[in-house]
């Protein structure tokens, strides 16, 4: 992703700002502009804890190219990497990556937390992008 | 609404094919798809066309109209559709209500994908933008790794095996062996599936769909046309199209794709019809455990019961509901914005009974296509 | 007006190598190796963390540990060597991950492994000339150490932050002074990715002639000797120097061990005074005394003489104590280890 496109979204990829919905109070993140719930669309920033549980993963072996299409620069694509679906203690759902484990560590229903790290660095020369990725408690 | 049938089929060889093009696939799938209809590219009053990214795979936009004027297409409407891998089955939707609505009376729906002119890496990239890129795909979420944390669920869930997931691949490859167009025409057994190259846990090599160059096109007309022009119309008995969260983690189930559930409802309901009515289905298994699903969304088994099912041989050419008998996604390759066209093509076959060494006994066939992880569904009835 | 830390936070990433295990790949004795450092593990960065990170997580405990409102930080100073960007600062990126700003004054700091410390002293003035109500200093570090070389087996990654204000301080900072000279034991020019450093040269004109004169003079200025201290840290390039210094000094192990890490972790870099210090607070009763002295190759020593206030109490226990991140550790064999640091690129 180019670099504005990161810039915009730097306090939901540093600090998990979602979406709270003031008629329902449906929570969101990834944040959402319209409640899916009931249709609100006074929507505000609402900031969700990092603690939750692992839905399902999977242990990536083709790692995903960099954006020059190559494989080795990016930290943390260094196969093999850990890819889950977490469910936040406060309800929200997301897609992130599991560290600082072995892959034979990770199961369906562990608690995870998030912790901060670099998400993309594009080659010596780009920007780094930074942002929440999760651990086994 | 008109009635609307499928008057003429057509589609090229899928596989690697380092010496042709965009154009020249899609033209050479239109002008069969002419040729077996009888009519001259002339007549043809508008196209639909499915292509999901001509941007990245071959730096070119702009498709409708570049291959509505190398087929010879005149200043006629032509549309480009994209959903994803449902851009196919999506193009052939918008035909459909095109010529029911009276708009037109004979419609081209097509599909084409030109994928191998880059790299591997590249097209991992390219298909991974049908997930969302700045909440999946930037954690490094390839769409073999989506549709494993699907399998990976379905395991925990339902105890379905990986071997269970290989026999659909297993089956796949055995039926693309009758499909003279298909990518891959020779068997592999569950074990050479357990032991091929892993993607993502519990997803390996031979669960995967392949890198494929194709196109396919059928052509669509009116009643009154149809009657005139062809001995065998197929007709389209029901459409369904729905959306669900382009993200996985948005579902409630991630096991079910809501938006085949859906589609396959408004499918149904048109056709006045249910899953026992279908003989045979072309699912969209861009991964053994996406065909899986499918049996289940689609409603020819229980929630959670497809792994048994496919192992007790339901899905087999001579089971209860033949699945895949084209080869499937898996075999007979998957050029991204064809496949569901190339869908629509084997259930004409099918229901011709133009399919030789997989020919079934069908009256009624499904088609079903979706877009990323189930962001978008398609499905078609056809019947004779 | 007294100035001192209002709250304190650490990060030492979870993976290790033994120093066995470097010494194997390089034909040496690794017993002798050990004994020689006094190292037995270091800690290394995941594939995914660099200073930056290290400085996040380390603020974020400092953040958690305190009541202090981000907004009202006012300036964001973080030594390393390591800093992953020549040009762009930390502090930005760690300042938006604690939800401060954008009120608040930052720039990037470098001296060797002695400019956390420097961010201190820089905040202490701030805050005493009322420029700002709370500073947020820390030492961070990825450190370098070329495959091969003696710093393979020390260059460690960690760090520590502290608040530094004037309101709820748990640790008086009673004076700071520092000892600098132009003396060349360790550098690394722009665009070369390990430090080159003197051998033996980085001893006795290095960090003895700097460490034991900056503490002497403080103890000469306040008139304290070393039993007047429940503490003493002494950055800690090896198991060897501190010890050494201190014994010179004339502080006893009892003073030393509390602090004393870079066994377990290695040396830190930016980090090792800091994170010593850090453990000391995680432990120290209201009244006790604490010096500390950074050291930084090139080179200077900054030196603090420290008294714990009754609130460390009611704070400490909020977030783990740098010694639980000494526990939590996955052990690398030097494969992963190259992989993780990405040797087989810069070598």
């Amino acid at each position: 992703m180019t670099v504005p496109r990161i810039w915009r979204k730097i306090p939901q990829y540093y600090n998990l700002i979602g979406k709270k919905c003031q008629k329902c109070n449906s929570l969101y993140f990834p944040p959402r502009d319209v409640c899916t719930h009931c249709g609100e669309i006074n929507l505000q920033n609402y900031k969700l804890e990092g603690n939750g549980e692992i839905i399902t993963f999977t242990v990536i072996r083709t790692p995903m190219p960099d954006p020059e299409g190559e494989i080795i620069d990016i930290p943390g694509r260094q196969i093999p990497y850990i890819i889950a679906i977490i469910k936040l203690d406060q309800g929200p759902c997301l897609t992130s990556e599991i560290v600082d484990c072995s892959p034979g560590e990770v199961k369906i229903g562990k608690k995870v937390k998030s912790v901060f790290r670099k998400i993309v660095e594009k080659g010596p020369r780009g920007v780094i992008q930074y942002g929440c990725k999760f651990k086994l408690i | 609404m008109r009635k609307v049938a499928i008057i003429g089929i057509g589609m090229t060889k899928f596989g690697n094919l380092w010496d042709r093009d965009l154009v020249s696939l899609s033209v050479e799938a239109g002008m069969k798809a002419c040729h077996d209809a009888n009519i001259s590219q002339e007549e043809v009053e508008a196209l639909y066309g499915g292509t999901m990214s001509g941007g990245l795979f071959v730096n070119q936009e702009h498709v409708a109209a570049l291959l509505g004027d190398f087929s010879g297409l005149k200043n006629i409407p032509c549309t480009r559709v994209e959903a994803a891998c449902a851009s196919g089955g999506l193009a052939l939707r918008q035909a459909y209500i095109d010529v029911a609505s009276g708009m037109h009376d004979i419609v081209v729906a097509g599909g084409v994908e030109k994928m191998t002119d880059i790299g591997g890496a590249a097209v991992t990239k390219t298909l991974a933008t049908a997930a969302s890129q700045e909440w999946e795909a930037v954690y490094g979420a390839t769409f073999p790794g989506l549709y494993a944390m699907v399998a990976k669920l379905h395991m925990h869930k339902y105890g379905t095996t990986e071997k269970q997931l290989a026999m659909c691949a297993v089956k796949n490859h055995k039926n693309a062996v009758y499909n003279p167009f298909a990518q891959f025409r020779r068997e592999i057994s569950v074990q050479d599936v357990l032991n091929s190259q892993k993607v993502a846990d519990p997803l390996n090599l031979l669960d995967c769909s392949p890198i494929t160059d194709g196109a396919a096109s059928v052509i669509l007309a009116s009643e009154k046309k149809a009657k005139k022009l062809c001995k065998k119309p197929i007709w389209i008995l029901g459409s369904g199209h729905a959306i669900d969260t382009i993200s996985l983690h948005d579902r409630e189930d991630i096991t079910t794709l809501k938006a085949t559930v859906e589609a396959a409802k408004q499918a149904y309901k048109q056709a006045k019809l249910s899953p026992k009515d279908i003989d045979c289905v072309e699912v969209h298994d861009c991964f053994t455990i996406a065909e899986l699903c499918a049996v289940e969304d689609l409603g020819f088994c229980k929630k959670g019961e497809s792994g048994k099912f496919i192992e007790s041989g339901h899905t087999q050419i001579g089971g209860s509901i033949p699945v895949n008998t084209s080869g499937g996604l898996k075999a007979k390759g998957h050029p991204i914005g064809a496949s569901g066209i190339a869908q629509v093509i084997e259930a004409v076959l099918q229901l011709r009974g133009e399919a030789k060494g997989r020919q079934v006994d069908a009256k009624i066939a499904m088609t079903h296509n979706v877009g990323g992880t189930g962001g978008t569904a398609v499905v078609h009835i056809l019947g004779r | 007006m007294t100035v001192g830390i209002v709250s304190w936070g650490a990060y030492v990433p979870v993976y290790r190598i033994k120093v066995e295990e470097i010494a194997k790949i390089w034909g040496a004795d690794p017993a002798a190796i050990e004994a020689g450092l006094g190292i037995k593990e270091k800690s290394v960065p995941a594939i995914d963390e660099d200073s930056v990170t290290i400085a996040v997580e380390a603020s974020r405990n400092a953040m958690k540990r305190s009541s202090v409102d981000p907004m009202e930080i006012g300036a964001v100073y973080f030594g390393s060597e390591s800093h992953p960007y020549a040009v762009k600062p930390t502090g930005t990126i760690v300042a938006e991950a604690i939800q401060a700003g954008p009120n608040y004054t930052t720039v990037d700091m470098e001296f060797a492994c002695k400019a956390g410390t420097a961010a201190i002293q820089i905040c202490m003035g701030l805050v005493k000339s009322g420029m700002i109500n709370y500073g947020l200093a820390g030492g961070v570090d990825t450190a370098q150490g070329a495959p091969g070389d003696a710093l393979e087996y020390s260059a460690a990654a960690g760090g520590a932050v502290f608040i530094i204000g004037k309101k709820n301080i748990v640790a008086k900072i009673n004076h700071t002074l520092s000892f600098t000279s132009d003396t060349p034991d360790f550098w690394r020019r722009e665009h070369q990715h390990y430090p080159s450093h003197g051998g033996g040269f980085t001893g006795e004109p290095a960090y003895f002639n700097h460490i034991i004169s900056a503490t002497k003079r403080m103890m000469k200025i306040l008139g304290t000797s070393p039993k007047d201290y429940d503490f003493a840290v002494f950055h800690q390039p090896n198991g060897k120097f501190p010890s050494r210094a201190s014994k010179k000094l004339g502080f006893t192990e009892e003073q030393i061990k509390p602090g004393f890490l870079v066994d377990k972790i290695g040396n830190t870099y930016s980090g090792s005074s800091m994170l010593g210090l850090a453990a000391v607070l995680d432990i120290a009763k209201p009244a006790q005394r604490v010096l500390v002295t950074s050291y930084g190759s090139g080179a200077g020593s900054d030196c603090f003489d420290i008294t714990i206030t009754d609130n460390i109490n009611e704070i400490r226990k909020k977030v783990p104590p740098v010694n639980d991140y000494i526990k939590d550790k996955k052990y690398l064999d030097y494969a992963e280890y190259s992989k993780f640091t990405k040797h087989y690129l810069l070598h």
